[in-house]
């Protein structure tokens, strides 16, 4: 690469056709990573920006670069270029396009920094920059944190105008006329002053080499005729007719079937193994050993998957035992004595709560203890990776939320470089914070350096799926308020113990790198939420339990949304308010406006007030989580003896929405997600084992139990918030709080199976 | 060994125990019916035999007595299938793992109970989704029902 070269990608972008011409593109960012796309460029194809390439037969390709895992971001993100570059969505190829540095996403680490959402002071705002800055150096292409179109929102527009912008010079310059006098719509150029139209595939070559105007501008929400209206998914058709999508539908010439028997208990490797049952399976051709950060155990290596399972099922392991609380009594114990040891974190601590407790009268103290269990992830497509190592070099495909992530611990692995190692990544059956790991493409990968070079599939079963998660921590919290009946809540004390996230994802992922200070997932749901309360504290422990625990959808907020608003409703009792009046009676801080219309219009739209009949309530939560604040409202019936879930009312503020029709349906996912860790969903320990094996005994909601659904959204929020998690955390405390207006049981501990029978 | 697959008469050798959800996938290459649990429990593998539904991850292969359906095969030349346009129409999907099954056992309720009440549904759709899309598939459902009576 020569020096003009260098200096042009450094400080200007630059804009590439395969037959080589190169010049000045696109201004991407102050220091833009180098464009992926221009790389395996095909003939006749040009590319301006990582997001945009144009063939000269009028294919236009946008970059998607986000797991599309149900939530929708791909239709989302596409819109965002499309938008801009005036195209017709539906009429583009969408593609998630190759691992790359250059599709960091900045926005997910920002709103990693410890503070409120809503605190928008001089040392939160010099955090949330910082980390957007530190995401960008470390180029982390990852989709998670519901943050994919809040981080994509300015640049992918701008990618789709400046692309816009160097096809309408190109048509200027062939027709020898001024670019500002020249129209573009549906993939076409058009001088109005002649008639004369021509696809934007008869200028891509050109273009690529066209200066970019420096007044580029965006256009206003106004003329948006994409964004903002429901276009409908882009990848519909093939969700509706089998299309071979799935990291689980990958197929290669000569590729070999395995599947893996890894260690039930975590970190524990065999103590002895006997593979000639397994051999003798007809189709089985290998069992090799498998030891990684993630895991040890073994790999069955085969001529189809059914083989590799009777393959697996006929090994014959002893495993060494756990070096970790080995059981639910043991777990539970090292979680309470977290809450003797010092507080990794109070990222709240206003007044003084212990003194304001200490004054106050015994009978106006609330106390109540509460717990919530393991819960696995249980994506209904099993983990699964295709890979294939040869000369030196990986493939993997798979469907990751964290494709540089798996690049990075396959090279490793294998010792390679991680640009040595290509990742493809497919459509996601299910996410929910479980593909962010590398465990399978790690396990993958392991068997692929053991086939002379032919690629493998390596597919889990669902018992190994369900006994080798990384589960969404056990945690138990300790509540004390000083709540005056009249009045409201004048001391509020949270202590809240579970396992840290962040050390269990580092430890296996980067092992070495260590932590960096508390960990926020702690404490999220708790310590954020937008109540004023003069004297509140927020203590966080860390449990050290290792077993591994990971991101699961809406991750901190899912158990802490839970504690906080079913002791809302405690609270309310004790002050005699009624469960909606008192939460806005806490909530006057002119920055919580949103929280106060998202509860006025759940309430509304559910009739909250209304007389029930016995045996009939109503519950109410809120919990502001990703930047969206969503009030739900739960109807309960326990009048058959069972409880039943006739209807869920929801209404969100995510500030600006782009896509209204998949937002809603967002919100419904993330509720129906919650209601079915209420309903029975619990991970349990034996001897270091996971109890449950398959859906027989983790199971979720199915249709006969599914509430109707009533979702509305508001576009009050001053700052755009996430769609994928924030509808989960109200779901929880509102059942709670509706079979406590139902039945008068208050559920402090999850699943509420243990204490009520829900209709199945 | 032989099948009638989407109308296509296709041979091969396998294991007659063999899971007919595995010989479609990794015999016969049809990738449409998915994999979620191996035990009948979720549904995702549903396939029709003469028009039946039938969990194939737990059906061997060696007892299939009729015509495989799969959702590749419910379309025509022309047409997406009443139940395949209705699910556009109400944009069912999110992850669509589990749709492939959704689908194919309305298809079965559609042609047992052409005007299914919710009861119905209930009865009939028993298929995990993890995405909690049911609500879009109970109005899919009554879409279809419309659209077939038509």
């Amino acid at each position: 690469m020569g020096i003009g070269k260098i200096a042009r990608r450094t400080f200007l972008g630059i804009g590439a056709v395969a037959a080589g011409g190169v010049a000045v593109g696109y201004y991407y960012y102050r220091k833009p990573y180098d464009n992926p796309l221009e790389e395996g460029l095909a003939a006749g194809e040009a590319t301006f920006n990582p997001y945009v390439k144009i063939a000269e037969d009028d294919t236009i390709t946008i970059i998607a670069p986000r797991a599309e895992m149900g939530q929708g971001i791909q239709t989302t993100l596409a819109a965002l270029v499309a938008e801009e570059l005036d195209v017709d969505l539906h009429a583009v190829r969408v593609e998630h396009g190759p691992s790359s540095p250059a599709y960091y996403n900045d926005a997910m680490l920002a709103e990693g920094a410890p503070f409120p959402w809503f605190d928008e002071g001089f040392m939160p705002e010099l955090m949330r920059s910082g980390m957007a800055v530190a995401s960008k150096f470390l180029g982390l292409q990852v989709t998670g944190g519901s943050s994919a179109t809040i981080d994509a929102f300015t640049k992918m527009r701008e990618a789709g105008c400046a692309a816009r912008h160097l096809l309408t010079a190109a048509a200027a310059e062939r027709w020898g006329v001024d670019a500002a006098t020249l129209e573009t719509a549906s993939g076409q150029v058009t001088n109005p002053a002649t008639g004369e139209s021509l696809s934007y595939g008869a200028f891509a070559s050109a273009a690529a080499t066209q200066e970019l105007p420096s007044d580029m501008q965006l256009r206003d929400r106004s003329e948006w005729k994409i964004l903002g209206k429901s276009p409908g998914r882009v990848e519909i058709a093939e969700k509706v007719t089998g299309g071979r999508i799935f990291g689980i539908d990958v197929e290669l010439p000569e590729m070999l079937h395995g599947t893996v028997v890894i260690s039930p208990r975590f970190g524990a490797r065999a103590a002895s193994v006997s593979t000639e049952a397994a051999l003798a399976v007809p189709g089985v051709r290998a069992v090799e050993p498998i030891e990684t950060s993630t895991g040890a155990g073994f790999g069955i290596i085969a001529d189809h998957t059914w083989a590799a399972f009777q393959g697996a099922e006929a090994l014959d392991v002893f495993w060494e035992e756990a070096t970790y609380p080995a059981d639910d009594a043991a777990i539970t114990a090292a979680l309470e004595a977290a809450f003797d040891g010092d507080p990794a974190s109070k990222m709240m601590d206003a007044g003084d709560v212990e003194t304001a407790l200490a004054d106050a009268p015994a009978g106006e103290v609330v106390e109540a203890e509460y717990a919530v269990p393991y819960l696995a992830h249980a994506c209904l497509e099993p983990m699964n990776a295709t890979a294939q190592v040869a000369d030196g070099k990986a493939t993997i495909w798979t469907g990751t939320q964290a494709p540089g992530i798996v690049q990075m611990a396959v090279g490793s692995l294998l010792g390679i470089e991680s640009e040595d190692v290509t990742v493809h990544t497919t459509h996601l059956g299910g996410g929910f914070g479980r593909r962010g790991e590398v465990d399978y493409p790690l396990y993958a990968a392991a068997l692929a350096a053991k086939t002379g070079g032919r690629p493998i599939k390596v597919t889990w079963t669902r018992e190994e799926d369900t006994r080798h998660d990384v589960y969404r921590p056990a945690a138990r919290a300790r509540m004390r308020a000083h709540v005056v009946p009249g009045e409201g809540i004048q001391a509020l004390d949270m202590h809240l113990a579970s396992p840290s996230i962040i050390a269990s994802v580092t430890g296996r992922t980067f092992p070495g790198m260590g932590t960096f200070g508390p960990d926020k997932s702690v404490v999220d749901g708790a310590f954020n939420q937008p109540y004023t309360i003069p004297n509140w504290r927020v203590a966080g422990y860390e449990a050290d339990i290792p077993i591994p625990v990971g991101f699961w959808r809406s991750v901190g907020n899912s158990q802490n949304g839970y504690f906080h608003e079913a002791f809302v409703d405690e609270m309310a009792e004790a002050a005699g308010a009624d469960p909606l009046a008192f939460r806005l009676a806490h909530m006057g801080d002119p920055r919580m406006a949103p929280a106060r219309g998202v509860l006025a219009k759940a309430a509304e739209m559910a009739g909250w007030g209304r007389e029930m009949p016995a045996g009939r309530g109503l519950g109410i939560a809120h919990v502001l989580s990703f930047g969206t604040w969503v009030a739900e409202v739960v109807e309960v019936d326990a009048t058959g003896g069972e409880i039943r879930i006739p209807n869920v009312w929801c209404a969100a503020d995510p500030g600006e929405v782009l896509d209204p029709d998949n937002f809603r349906a967002q919100m419904v996912s993330g509720i129906v997600f919650g209601l079915s860790s209420a309903l029975g969903q619990e991970i349990t320990f034996e001897e270091g084992e996971v109890q449950q094996w398959n859906f027989w005994d983790f199971d979720a909601m199915r249709m006969a139990q599914c509430p109707t659904m009533h979702v509305e959204l508001l576009e009050n929020s001053p700052r755009m918030g996430g769609a994928g998690e924030p509808s989960m955390p109200p779901s929880v405390p509102a059942l709670a709080n509706a079979i406590y207006a139902a039945t008068g049981k208050r559920l402090r501990r999850m699943p509420f199976s243990h204490e009520v029978q829900f209709y199945a | 060994m032989h099948l009638t697959v989407n109308g296509e008469d296709r041979q091969f050798e396998a294991d007659p125990d063999m899971p007919l959800l595995w010989a479609l996938r990794d015999i016969l290459d049809v990738k449409g019916p998915k994999f979620g649990c191996g035990v009948a429990a979720c549904g995702a593998c549903t396939v029709l035999m003469n028009g039946v539904p039938v969990r194939s991850c737990s059906y061997p292969v060696g007892d299939v007595d009729g015509p495989i359906t799969t959702i590749e095969g419910l379309a025509t030349a022309e047409a997406l299938h009443p139940v395949q346009q209705a699910w556009i129409e109400h944009q069912v999907p999110q992850c669509g793992y589990c749709q492939a099954g959704q689908i194919m056992a309305a298809v079965a309720l559609l042609s047992e109970t052409p005007q299914p009440t919710d009861a119905d549904i209930d009865a009939a759709m028993t298929n995990l989704c993890r995405c909690g899309t049911y609500s879009y598939i109970r109005a899919a459902i009554q879409t279809a029902a419309q659209k077939m009576e038509a």
